[in-house]
Formats: C-alpha cells, structure tokens, sequence
C-alpha cells in the first residue's frame, strides 16, 4: 500500500492530494498539463519535499513534515519512469537497466539486465547507446530500468506522451501487459483520459492541484462529478438553466434551445452527453427517433476517425457528434449545412455550477 | 550591387589585417633561428633548470585545482542559496585581475607582515620566493579557467538524470561519480586545458610573488625574459617550444570539444 498526503504551494494554485493505492493496483492521475501530477509523483519518489504532508509504503514512513521524518530517494527503492525516460546517455541500454542492481558483481548484473531486457523484446540491443535507440525502444528500457531492482512502489509520469501516434497503440498495450503483472502499487499520471482509462484499475482526475473524482474509469465517465471532469473525459458541455419538472428536467441552453434530462437539477447547470450518444439527422425532415432532445445547427466540420466520422456544429453553443461512416454517407455534411442533433434525455448528465 | 561588393571588401580587407596581426609576430619567431639549431640551444642548462621547474611546479598546481576545482564547480553548478552569484563572482576575479596585483595580494596573504605571513614564518613555513610560491601563484591565476568551465559543465548535466540516478539507489556521492562526472567530462577537460595553458603562461603573478631565481622559481616564461640579455637565440627557442605546446594544447582542446557525448 501507497499512501500519499500532502499539501504544498504550486505556482498560483496548491496542490492538495490524499491518495491510497493497494499493492497491485495501478491508480492513474488524469489532468490536463500543470495540474501537478508530475509533483504527486516526485513528492512520492522523494525529489520534492511538500510544504506538509505525509507519505507510506507499507510498514515504512519516508516523509512524515510533522516528525521530521524524510528518506531520500535513495532511500526509497521507487522505480520511476520518467516522462522524457531520462536514459544516461553515456551507459548502454544493459548498463541503464543494471543501474540500480547494487552488491552483484558485474557478470550477474549484466545477466538480470539481460535476462529483463530480452522480456521487452530488447535483446538485440542491450550494447546499444540511448541516443541510438527509437522512441519505443527507450521506453521500454526506462521500464525496465525501473522494475530491475524490484523497487516498492512504481511510478510512471506519461509513458506514452514521447512516443509518436503510430507507435503509442502497440506501446500502450504492451504496458498495460507490463503493469498487469506488476505486484507493487502503480501510480500513473497522464494528459489523456483514454490512457488513464486503458493503464489504470482507477482513474483518478486531477485539476488545478485537487483531485475532483476518483473511480473505475467507466464511472467517471457516466457520473462526471464536475464540467471539468466531463470536458476532460470527452464529453460535450453545455451550459444553460434547470427547471425542475414532475418526470423530467428542462434545461434552457444559454444561447437558446431546450433540452431535458431524467438528473434532478435547479438552476444553472452543465448538460454533458457522450458525442456517440448524439444521432444526427436532416434539419428540414421530420424528427425519426425516439431521443426527446433535438437541437438544430448548423455543420462546422467533419472529420472521418477510423471507421467514424466526428462532426462539429454550431447550436447556439457547440456540439459534437460521432457518427457512422454509414450514416454519414446519407447526411450532407458540408461546412454551413443544416443539421439537427438528437439525443435521449436519459444520456444526458447534469451537474451544478 | 557596387555597395554590396564595397561591403563585401571591406569585411574581407579587415579579417585580412586581424589574421595577418596575429600570426606574422609568430611565424616571425621561426625565422630567427634555424629550426635545426633549435635542440642545441634549448639543452643549455638554465633551459633545463625552467623546463624542470615548469613541469613540476604545473604537475602540483593542476592536480590541486582539479581536486578542489572540481567538487566545488559542483556545488557551485547544483546547489541554490543565498550568496552564490557572490562566490561565483569570486571564483572568476582573477579571470580580470591584472597578474601582477594577483602576485602582490599573495605577497599582502602570506608574505613577511602580510595578514597570516607571520603566523606561518612561526610554524616554520615561508613561502614567498619558494618553489611553492609558484604553485600557488600558478593555482592562483589558473584555477578560475577550470572551475567556470566546470561550473557550466555541471550545469549542462540535465537534472532529471540526476533525479533518476537517486530514485535507482544511487547516494548523491554516487551520482557525483557515476552521472555527473562522465556527462561533464568533456566540458571539463576543455576548462582543463585551457587552466593548464594559463599557468604554463603565467608570468606577472610568478614574477612577483615567487622571484626569478634559476633551478628554483624560474619558469619557462621567466627564463625568456632573463634569456633577453643573455642569448636572444636561447629565448627564441624557448618561444618555439611554447608556441608547439600551445598549439598542441588548442588542438586538444578542440578535439575533446568535438568528442563531447551528444545530449538525447
């Protein structure tokens, strides 16, 4: 089990977590940059010492303000993971990974280093310099530098962000392999709600300092606590007025239209919906489904993700949808078109402003 | 387009002088003597006696300044409190100072009536005009061109391979030796060789701090100098011999600048 409470000034905000992670786990911190999820990890590995606060690693205390107590890092056996991976650039990939194997002889550690390295599919290239190695190749030495000397807790600051899109894929679903067999408590910390989603057990968002929500990630994203958290997971927000109603909300869209949802609310509030919660439809035919809420707008743009098309358009306020390349085929999706959105009441979230 | 070239000119017309300024007074050098005289004219014994002191007196002045230099570049380099900008200020003083007042405030430091002079005639050390007096007035004028250098060497070492080395285990003093040390390692042999060709070059300090006195504090440039009346052909080979080592030197220099590992 981590433990890690603390409170300390960051630039114009504080940063204020009190988190838990059980051996096993992998709790990822999602926030946007400057949130201050690289300093929770640095407060836990002991490179930043917090104005108060407190961390635990089982049995053992490494920082405790009120009792003076403060392990260095060296102290604290955390296998890190850096964001750019911070590889020496002067040791060869065998040597990174041996790094923190202490009272072997050099023959054995270069065996576990290999040994390691050959379960990361590397090798071919344990003699060879960082600067020598691809993206995806430093990661997964920075990986396995940090597993090598079985440390007591693993912390990862955005492994996948150095990497370019084509390679993230294949390297998210490898350390999600990696992580699943990792038997010490796992804290990750990431930009992107997806990765947080795929890499952690829980996801836990993280905004100016605080972390909002915490939960399995299809929690969060069904029962975003706040605007922000609903923005960060991918969700459409918009703002307008609730009116409490017998079976229903009504909410009035600043910017005009109205909308309804089954989630009780009064007053002003941010509407979220899923955008493939969201059918699109021609504006001038009749309203097809059974979705209570129907807005009409005007096409922004449209993009076509994978086997999807994303379609941005303007209703007062902005939407956007994710539809089928099939049912993109029958709408006429050109910059300005008339188009209507519909989705069901019951897909609509509120949250209080 | 005549302006132009009229611009051209004039650029090319002043790096002319500038090159010609500084290498004909040392291609003049080479055509004093014939360069095949040269051996037999530097085997005179008071040649010998210099080049005995130089190598000595530089071998001892390096290797304090390298094992003091160094730690204190990286405490300099990586640690922030009040003060530093002032200690830094320190270290680079004699960078500025005219030789000559570095040899006096050496002379006011520990020479007779200077400010702990007396106290070490007492325990029986006398250094002004000693062998010593030369290393030190060496370490004095030199030392600065390491530990700047070397305060910018550790500098470049990026922080969060500092910060990794400690998470894997590794004490601060193993990080020092390990990260530190081999990633400014070129940065420091560049301050190196430049210290090494101040104090083989030193002379105002050495004059007047540690004298001129032959087989005992007479250095290479000194022996130049008194070679004026004696034989000037004596002090030409002795220009050779230091215009060789120092081209050697910036050679040096330059290919440990050139080897320096690239940053990933």
């Amino acid at each position: 089990m981590l433990a890690v409470r603390a409170t300390t000034r960051l630039g114009s905000f504080d940063l204020d977590v009190d988190l838990a992670v059980a051996a096993g786990e992998c709790l990822a911190l999602a926030g946007p940059s400057g949130a201050g999820k690289s300093t929770v990890l640095r407060i836990a590995a002991g490179i930043v010492r917090p104005d108060r606060g407190r961390v635990a690693c089982g049995a053992a205390t490494w920082l405790d303000t009120e009792d003076g107590v403060d392990v260095p890092p060296d102290r604290r056996g955390c296998g890190y993971v850096f964001q750019d991976y911070a590889l020496f650039p002067h040791l060869r990939a065998w040597e990174n990974v041996a790094f923190g194997l202490r009272g072997l002889r050099r023959a054995e550690r270069h065996a576990r280093a290999l040994a390691l390295l050959e379960r990361f599919g590397l090798s071919d290239r344990a003699d060879a310099r960082p600067a020598t190695l691809s993206g995806g190749e430093r990661q997964r030495v920075a990986v396995a530098r940090a597993l090598a000397f079985e440390p007591s807790v693993l912390l990862l600051d955005e492994p996948l962000s150095a990497l370019d899109s084509r390679g993230r894929a294949r390297a998210a679903r490898e350390l999600k392999r990696t992580l699943g067999a990792v038997e010490v408590p796992t804290l990750l910390v990431t930009h992107d709600f997806n990765e947080a989603a795929l890499l952690g057990d829980e996801v836990g968002v993280i905004d100016a300092g605080r972390i909002v929500q915490r939960g399995s990630a299809e929690a969060v994203a069904a029962e975003p606590a706040t605007a922000f958290v609903a923005d960060f997971t991918g969700a459409v927000v918009l703002t307008g007025t609730a009116r409490p109603g017998p079976d229903r909300t009504a909410v009035e869209l600043d910017g005009g239209g109205m909308i309804f949802s089954l989630d009780a609310a009064d007053g002003p509030v941010a509407a979220t919906i899923y955008p493939w919660e969201v059918v699109l439809e021609p504006a001038a035919g009749p309203h097809a489904g059974s979705a209570q809420n129907r807005v009409v707008g005007e096409v922004l743009s449209a993009t076509a993700v994978g086997n999807r098309v994303r379609v941005t358009l303007s209703a007062g306020q902005p939407l956007m949808a994710e539809i089928s390349t099939a049912a993109a085929a029958d709408l006429d999706l050109r910059g300005g078109a008339p188009i209507a959105a519909s989705w069901k009441a019951a897909a609509t979230r509120l949250v209080s402003l | 387009m005549i302006r132009r070239a009229a611009f051209d000119g004039a650029l090319a017309l002043c790096t002319g002088l500038v090159l010609a300024f500084l290498s004909l007074p040392v291609l003049a050098l080479f055509t004093q003597v014939p360069l095949a005289r040269v051996p037999h004219l530097l085997s005179e014994p008071a040649v010998r006696d210099a080049l005995i002191v130089t190598a000595r007196t530089t071998v001892i002045a390096n290797a304090l300044f390298l094992l003091l230099g160094t730690p204190a570049a990286y405490l300099l380099a990586t640690k922030r409190f009040p003060g530093r900008a002032v200690l830094i200020t320190i270290v680079e003083l004699p960078l500025v100072l005219p030789p000559a007042v570095a040899g006096i405030a050496l002379l006011a430091a520990v020479g007779r009536g200077g400010l702990f002079g007396d106290s070490l005639a007492n325990a029986g050390i006398v250094l002004p005009f000693s062998q010593w007096a030369v290393v030190l007035a060496v370490t004095f004028v030199a030392s600065p061109f390491y530990i700047r250098q070397g305060i910018s060497a550790f500098e470049a070492v990026d922080r969060g391979l500092i910060d990794a080395a400690r998470t894997l285990g590794a004490s601060p003093a193993r990080t020092f030796a390990r990260v530190s040390l081999p990633l400014a390692a070129g940065g420091l042999a560049t301050g190196w060789v430049l210290a090494f060709a101040r104090g083989v070059g030193e002379f105002g300090a050495t004059i007047v701090f540690a004298g001129n006195v032959p087989g005992q504090t007479q250095t290479l440039t000194l022996a130049i100098y008194d070679q004026l009346e004696a034989s000037f052909d004596v002090a030409i080979a002795l220009g050779i011999m230091l215009v060789a080592l120092s081209a050697g030197v910036l050679l040096a220099s330059k290919l440990l600048g050139a080897r320096r590992p690239a940053a990933v």
